[in-house]
C-alpha cells in the first residue's frame, strides 16, 4: 500500500469524517469561539460609537477652539479678563461665552450666550443661522433664541419659546437654528442678553481661544497662565480628550476585559473539545503512525483542525458581534445603560475594521492555543499502547504535578500588588487571568484530592463504585472535562461576587446618605431663596430641613470638575480615620474617588477656587461616594457662606414630624414654593429615590449580567459536549459491563453519578477559584478603575444555586448522552475492535 | 464653514429704513467742526473712515491699497447693563492690490464695541478693532495699522490740502428725497509713508491716498441697488470725486461729485453733471458678478465736459468678504491720463435690499 503521507488527502478525510460524525462537538467549539469574539467585538463597537459621539458632543459645545479659559467654579469669572486674554501675543481670536443650564419644557439644555462676531472666528460650528423672516441683525437681538435640531422638538422659527434658568422664566423668539450642533440639545443667545436677562452682568464662564497661525501653543498657555484669575482655569483640546477618556475608560476596559474572559473560556472549550476528540481518535493516530505518518504530520493535522474551527468561529463571531452591537445600541443606548455619555438618541454604529481583525485574531489564537496541547500529546503517543486500548495513558497512581499551578498563582498574586497603568487596571486583569490558569493547572491534583476520600470508601452500590472507580482511574480525561467547567464557573462566580458586593455596598451607602424622609431638589442651579427656605421649614408636617447645594469646581484642568457639596446639615459619615480641623482652618470632607484622584488623606490641605482667590481648606475625613466618579468635596454651609457670600441652596433633606403623612407633606411643601420654580423642583420620598438609584445601578450592570449568563451557558454547553463525547467514546466499555451483567439502567445511573461527581468537583473548585478571583476584582480592579472601594458580600444563595445547577445539569447531560451509547447492541459494542 | 455670518456686515451697513429707535438724520446748513467731526457720530446709523490710495515701492512697483473702518449703530439694547451690549458694531476691511498677485489680498475685522477691544472715539479719529487701528495724531497725520491674510500695512497719511467738504458744505444728497443724504468730507492728496509687510518681508513705501469720511442714517434712496464712485488725485494737485446711485436696471437714480482745481476753487457737481459710460465688463469667477471695470467718466466742469477714461491696475479687484459676513464689492486702483485714484463699484454681486 503506497500512501503519500505528504498529500493532504488522508488528513482531510480524517477531519471531515470526525466532523461529520460529531457535528455537535465541533459546533460547540465554534460557538464558544464565536461568542467570545462576538462579545468582545460588540462591546468594543458600542463603546467606540458612543465615545465618538461623546467626543463630538464635547467638541460641538466647545466648538473646536484651540484653547479655553474656563471658570473653575459655577459662578464664572470677571469679564475684564476677556480683553486681557484676547490681547495676549499669539492669541489669534478670542470668543467670550456665558454658559447656562436652561430648562426648555421639561428638558435641560446647554444655553450659551455668545458674541457671534467673535465666535465666527473661533468656534464657527456653534454660530447660528437666522431662519426665514429674520435677517442677520436677529443674531444680536436680545429676544432671539437659536436652537439645535435636537432641542427643537417640533418648534418652528418665529415661535415664542420660554426658558427657565435659576427659577427665572424668560421668553424668547425662535429666530433660527444652530445647524452645526449635531445631535446635542443646545440653545444660543446673544452674550449681552445672557448677562442682562439671567443676572450675569460682568461675569463670563468661558473664553474660547484660537491661536494665531504662527503661535506656539505652549508659549500662549504660559502667558495666559501667568495672568489667569484664581477662579479660572486653562483647558485645551487634549484635555477634553483625556476627560472623555478618564470618564469612560474604566467602564470600557472592564467590559472589554469581560469579553476577553469570554474568549478565554472559549479557548478552554476548544481545548476540551479537541482533547476529547483526540483521546477518542488515539487509535486512529496510532494506526497512522504505524502506517508511516510522521509526528509532524499528525501535529499539523490537529493544528489545522483548530485553525479551521478558529476561522469559522471568528468569522461567525464578527458578524454576530456587529449584529449584537447594533441591537444593543438600539435597545440600551450607546452607554450600555451606564449613563456615562450625555446626549439623547442612538449614536450611529461605526464599523471598525481594525478592531474586527484584532478580535478575529484573538479568536483564532484562542482556537490554536486550545488545540496545541492536545495535538502535541497526540503526536507523542506510543502507537503500540494506543492501538490496544483507548483508556487513559496516565497511570492513576502517579501524583499529578502541582508546581506549574503554584508558579502561575505566585505570578498572579504578584500582579495583583502592582499599581494601575494610566488608570487602567491592566495587572489586575492579568492577575485574574493567571490565577484562572493556575486553578486549571491545579485541577488534576485537586480532582484527586477531592475524589480520594470517595475512592477509599467502600460504597455498597455498584453503580457508585463503578463511577468513582472510573473517575479515579482516568484522571486526565476527568481533568479535561473539569477545566472547561472550572474556567466558566470560576469567572462567573467572580463576577457575581463582585457585583453582589458592589450592589450591597451601594445599598448600604444609600441607606447611610439618604437618612431623611423626603428629598427636594431644584433642577440645574435654581436657587431657593431665603424666603422660600423659611416657608419650606415651616410647612405642615415638617420637623427639620437641612438645605444643601452643589456645584462643579475644577481642581485640575485635565480632570472633570469635582462636585462641591455645600451642606447645612450633617456631614457624610467617614470611612476610616476622622480628625478634627485645627482652629482657624476650614474643614472639608472629601469623597473616596476625590481622595484617590487628588492624593488626599485626612489632615491634607488643598486649595479650592471659591471666588476670586483660592481658599485653603483642611481635609478631616474621607467618605464613601459611588455617585460621583470624578470626586466630591463636602463643605459646611456656614463656612461656605462666609467664604463666598453665596447663600443660595438648591436642595433640601426633609425629616417629617412624627405621624406626618408623606403625600400631605409633599403637597404642603409644594405650596410653599413660588409658582415660577414649581416646574423645576422635584420632591421625592426617600424610598423612591433609593429604588431609582438601585434601578440605575442594575441598568449599568445589565450588560454584565448578560455576559455572565452567556459565560455560564457556554460553560454548560462545554460540560454537555465533554460528557457526551466521553460516553460515546466508551461504547465498548459499556458493552463489556453489559456482558458482566450490569443492566442498561445501571449504566445510565453510573453515568449520572459520574456526571454529578464531575459537576460537584468542578463546581467546588470553580466556586473556590471564583471567590478568589472576586477578591482581586473587588480589592484591585475596582479601586484602580473607579477609585472606590467596597466590602465583600457572599451571595450564598447564588453560589449554592450555581453548584446545584452544575451537579444536576452535568448529571443530566451525562445520562442523556449515556442513553444513546448503551442503546447499541452489547455484542456488537464489544466486537467493535477499534 | 462658509457663510458663518450671513452677511451680517452687509445687513447692518445696508439695512433698509431702520425700525426701532430713530437715528439722527443729516441736515443741510450744519457746518463741519474739527477735530470733532473726525471722530465718530454714534447717533447716525452708518459711518466710515475710508482710505484708498497708491503705494510706490522700491524698483518702481505700484500697488493699490484700501483701509476702511465702518461703524454701524444697531439700535439694540439702549437699556442694557451688559458691557457686551451690541449698540455699536465696528468692522474694517483692508485690501492690497498687487498686480503681481492678480487679485486682492484682503483682511477684515468685526466686533461689537466694548471692553476696550473695539471702540471709536467721538472726539477725533481714533478707531480700533483688536490690533487694527486708525487714529489722527496731534500734528494732523493719520496713522493706521492693519494686518490681513499674508500682509500687513503700517502707514501714515499727511494731509497736504484742506478738507474738501462734499455737496452743500458737507451735506451730500444721495437721492431725490432730501433725507437720503450723508455728511461727507474728503481729504484728497494725502501723502503716504510707511511699510508693507508681505510674507515676512517689510518694505518701505510712499504714495498718495484719499480719505473719505461719511456718516448717514439713510444712505441709499428707495430704488437704489448700489453705486459707482471714484476719487481721483490728479497730478496738477486738483481732485475729482464723482458718484452715481444706480437703479436695478443700471440707470442712474442720482449722481453728484466735486471738482477742486489746483487753485482751490471747488465746483460742486449735480445729478446732471456726472455720467459713467461703461466700456468693458469683467465677470468675477467667484461671484459671477459683472463689473464695468474701465468706465469713461464724463463730468461737466466750468470749462466744458471733461472725459476721464479710467483704467484698472488689473481687472480682478473684487473684495469678496462673504466669508466674514461682509458685502461683496469691487474696489480697485485705477489710473486716468494725468492722475490716479480708486474706483468703487457696489451692488453688482448681490441685489442689495436697500
Amino acid at each position: 500500500m503506497a500512501l503519500d503521507w505528504r498529500a493532504v488527502t488522508v488528513p482531510r478525510w480524517m477531519m471531515m469524517g470526525e466532523w461529520r460524525a460529531h457535528p455537535v462537538r465541533i459546533g460547540t467549539a465554534i460557538v464558544a469561539i464565536a461568542i467570545g469574539v462576538a462579545l468582545g467585538f460588540a462591546v468594543h463597537l458600542v463603546n467606540a460609537s458612543a465615545l465618538d459621539r461623546f467626543a463630538r458632543g464635547l467638541a460641538t459645545v466647545n466648538g473646536g477652539a484651540d484653547l479655553r479659559v474656563e471658570a473653575a467654579g459655577g459662578r464664572g469669572f470677571g469679564e475684564q479678563f476677556y480683553p486681557r486674554a484676547a490681547s495676549v501675543a499669539g492669541v489669534g481670536a478670542a470668543s467670550p461665552v456665558v454658559k447656562l443650564r436652561a430648562q426648555l419644557d421639561a428638558r435641560a439644555i446647554d444655553l450659551l450666550g455668545i458674541d457671534v462676531l467673535r465666535a465666527a472666528r473661533v468656534t464657527p460650528i456653534i454660530v447660528p443661522q437666522p431662519g426665514p423672516g429674520h435677517d442677520a441683525t436677529a443674531l444680536l437681538d436680545p429676544a432671539s433664541l437659536f436652537l439645535s435640531r435636537a432641542a427643537l422638538a417640533g418648534r418652528h422659527v418665529g415661535d415664542a419659546v420660554s426658558l427657565v434658568i435659576d427659577g427665572r422664566t424668560q421668553r424668547f423668539r425662535l429666530a433660527g437654528l444652530v445647524a452645526g450642533a449635531g445631535d446635542r440639545p443646545l440653545g444660543i443667545i446673544d452674550i449681552a442678553a445672557a448677562q442682562d436677562r439671567f443676572d450675569r452682568v460682568g461675569r463670563i464662564d468661558r473664553i474660547d481661544l484660537k491661536l494665531a497661525r504662527s503661535a506656539d501653543a505652549d508659549h500662549v498657555r504660559a502667558a495666559l497662565a501667568a495672568i489667569l484669575p484664581a477662579d479660572a482655569v486653562l483647558a485645551g483640546a487634549e484635555d477634553d480628550g483625556s476627560r472623555t477618556d478618564a470618564l469612560s475608560r474604566a467602564y470600557r476596559v472592564n467590559l472589554d476585559m469581560l469579553a476577553l474572559v469570554a474568549l478565554l473560556t472559549g479557548a478552554f472549550l476548544v481545548y476540551s473539545a479537541q482533547a476529547l476528540s483526540i483521546a477518542r481518535r488515539r487509535p486512529h493516530f496510532a494506526l497512522l503512525r504505524v502506517l508511516g505518518a510522521s509526528r509532524r504530520l499528525i501535529l499539523a493535522q490537529l493544528l489545522a483542525e483548530g485553525l479551521i474551527l478558529g476561522v469559522i468561529g471568528a468569522a461567525v463571531g464578527i458578524l454576530l458581534g456587529f449584529g449584537l452591537a447594533a441591537g444593543v445600541l438600539r435597545l440600551v443606548g450607546g452607554d450600555l445603560g451606564s449613563g456615562y455619555f450625555g446626549g439623547d438618541g442612538t449614536p450611529p454604529l461605526l464599523f471598525a475594521p481594525g478592531a474586527a481583525l484584532a478580535f478575529a485574531g484573538l479568536g483564532l489564537i484562542a482556537a490554536l492555543v486550545g488545540s496545541l496541547l492536545p495535538a502535541y500529546q497526540a503526536a507523542r503517543i506510543a502507537p503500540t499502547v494506543s492501538l490496544k486500548t483507548i483508556g487513559d495513558a496516565v497511570d492513576p497512581r502517579r501524583r499529578p504535578p502541582l508546581a506549574p499551578a503554584f508558579v502561575l498563582a505566585a505570578i498572579g498574586i504578584g500582579f495583583a500588588l502592582l499599581p494601575a497603568v494610566r488608570g487602567v487596571s491592566l495587572f489586575g486583569y492579568g492577575a485574574v487571568g493567571l490565577l484562572l490558569a493556575a486553578g486549571i493547572a491545579a485541577m488534576p491534583w485537586l480532582a484527586r484530592i477531592l475524589l480520594a476520600p470517595l475512592a477509599r470508601g467502600r460504597s455498597t452500590s455498584p453503580v457508585i463504585q463503578l463511577a468513582i472507580g472510573r473517575l479515579w482511574g482516568a484522571p486526565s480525561q476527568a481533568a479535561v472535562a473539569l477545566s472547561g467547567i472550572v474556567a466558566s464557573v470560576g469567572l462567573m462566580i467572580a463576577m457575581a461576587v463582585m457585583v453582589a458586593s458592589f450592589r450591597g455596598s451601594v445599598d448600604d451607602w444609600l441607606n447611610q446618605i439618604l437618612s431623611a424622609d423626603l428629598y427636594l431638589s431644584a433642577e440645574g442651579s435654581t436657587p431657593l431663596d431665603k424666603a422660600t427656605r423659611d416657608r419650606l421649614t415651616r410647612a405642615t408636617g415638617v420637623r427639620r430641613v437641612d438645605f444643601a447645594s452643589q456645584r462643579g469646581i475644577t481642581l485640575s484642568p485635565g480632570r472633570p470638575p469635582v462636585l462641591l457639596s455645600v451642606r447645612d446639615g450633617d456631614m457624610p459619615p467617614a470611612i476610616g480615620r476622622e480628625i478634627s480641623a485645627p482652629a482657624g482652618t476650614i474643614a472639608v470632607r472629601v469623597s473616596e474617588p476625590a481622595a484617590r484622584l487628588y492624593h488626599l488623606t485626612p489632615s491634607a490641605t488643598l486649595q479650592l477656587p471659591l471666588g476670586s482667590k483660592p481658599v485653603r481648606v483642611f481635609v478631616t475625613a474621607i467618605y464613601r461616594d459611588y455617585a460621583r466618579q470624578s470626586g466630591a468635596i463636602t463643605i459646611d454651609g456656614r463656612a461656605y457662606d462666609r467664604l463666598t457670600g453665596d447663600t443660595a441652596r438648591g436642595e433640601a433633606a426633609i425629616n417629617l414630624a412624627p405621624g406626618a403623612d408623606v403625600a400631605g407633606t409633599i403637597s404642603a411643601l409644594r405650596r410653599a414654593l413660588p409658582p415660577s420654580i414649581l416646574d423645576v423642583v422635584r420632591i421625592v420620598p426617600t424610598r423612591a429615590l433609593k429604588a431609582q438609584a438601585l434601578a440605575i445601578f442594575d441598568r449599568s450592570f445589565a450588560i454584565t449580567y448578560g455576559l455572565e449568563l452567556v459565560a455560564v451557558l457556554v460553560g454548560l454547553a462545554g460540560v454537555a459536549a465533554t460528557t457526551s463525547a466521553q460516553t460515546i467514546a466508551r461504547t465498548r466499555e459499556f458493552g463489556m459491563l453489559r456482558h458482566l451483567g450490569v443492566t442498561r439502567r445501571q449504566i445510565v445511573a453510573m453515568l449520572g453519578v459520574e456526571g454529578a461527581l464531575l459537576g460537584l468537583v468542578g463546581g467546588i473548585a470553580g466556586i473556590a477559584l471564583g471567590c478568589g478571583l472576586a477578591q482581586i476584582l473587588i480589592h484591585v480592579v475596582n479601586p484602580q478603575s473607579f477609585n472606590w472601594t467596597m466590602e465583600t458580600r457572599w451571595p450564598v444563595g447564588l453560589l449554592a444555586g450555581v453548584g446545584a445547577a452544575l451537579v444536576v445539569s452535568s448529571a443530566l447531560t451525562a445520562m442523556l448522552a449515556g442513553r444513546r451509547a448503551v442503546s447499541t447492541d452489547a455484542v456488537r459494542a464489544v466486537r467493535e475492535d477499534w | 464653514m462658509r457663510r458663518t455670518l450671513p452677511l451680517l456686515g452687509a445687513a447692518l451697513l445696508m439695512a433698509a429704513a431702520p425700525s426701532g429707535p430713530p437715528f439722527r438724520d443729516v441736515r443741510p446748513g450744519v457746518a463741519l467742526v474739527f477735530p470733532r467731526d473726525h471722530g465718530a457720530h454714534r447717533d447716525h446709523r452708518t459711518e466710515w473712515w475710508y482710505v484708498t490710495g497708491w503705494l510706490d515701492g522700491p524698483g518702481g512697483t505700484h500697488r493699490g491699497f484700501q483701509i476702511t473702518f465702518f461703524r454701524t449703530a444697531t439700535g439694540l439694547r439702549a437699556a442694557s447693563r451688559s458691557a457686551f451690549a451690541p449698540r455699536q458694531i465696528l468692522f474694517a476691511h483692508a485690501a492690497l492690490s498687487d498686480p503681481a498677485v492678480g487679485h486682492l489680498l484682503i483682511g477684515e475685522r468685526i466686533a461689537r464695541e466694548g471692553l476696550g477691544l473695539a471702540r471709536a472715539s467721538t472726539t477725533d479719529t481714533d478707531v480700533r478693532i483688536d490690533d487694527w487701528t486708525m487714529r489722527r495724531l496731534p500734528d494732523g497725520r493719520f496713522v493706521a495699522h492693519v494686518a490681513g491674510d499674508g500682509f500687513a500695512l503700517d502707514v501714515s497719511f499727511r494731509p497736504d490740502q484742506p478738507v474738501l467738504a462734499q455737496g452743500d458744505g458737507g451735506y451730500s444728497r444721495k437721492g431725490p428725497d432730501p433725507r437720503s443724504a450723508s455728511r461727507y468730507y474728503s481729504l484728497p492728496h494725502l501723502d503716504v509713508t510707511g511699510s508693507v509687510t508681505r510674507g515676512g518681508r517689510t518694505e518701505r513705501v510712499t504714495g498718495t491716498a484719499w480719505l473719505d469720511r461719511e456718516w448717514s442714517s439713510s444712505y441709499l434712496p428707495a430704488g437704489g441697488v448700489g453705486w459707482d464712485w471714484t476719487g481721483l488725485n490728479l497730478d496738477d494737485g486738483s481732485a475729482l470725486m464723482a458718484f452715481r446711485i444706480r437703479r436695478v436696471n443700471g440707470a442712474s437714480l442720482w449722481a453728484g461729485g466735486s471738482w477742486r482745481a489746483a487753485d482751490g476753487n471747488v465746483t460742486v457737481l449735480g445729478p446732471q453733471d456726472v455720467v459713467f459710460v461703461p466700456r468693458h465688463r469683467w465677470r468675477s469667477p467667484r461671484t459671477g458678478a459683472l463689473y464695468p471695470v474701465d468706465p469713461v467718466l464724463r463730468v461737466r466742469l466750468p470749462g466744458g465736459v471733461r472725459s476721464l477714461p479710467l483704467r484698472p491696475l488689473f481687472p480682478d479687484q473684487e473684495l469678496d468678504g462673504r466669508k466674514a459676513g461682509s458685502p461683496v464689492y469691487w474696489e480697485g486702483a485705477v489710473t486716468t491720463p494725468g492722475g490716479r485714484g480708486y474706483l468703487e463699484l457696489t451692488g453688482y454681486a448681490d441685489r442689495l435690499r436697500l
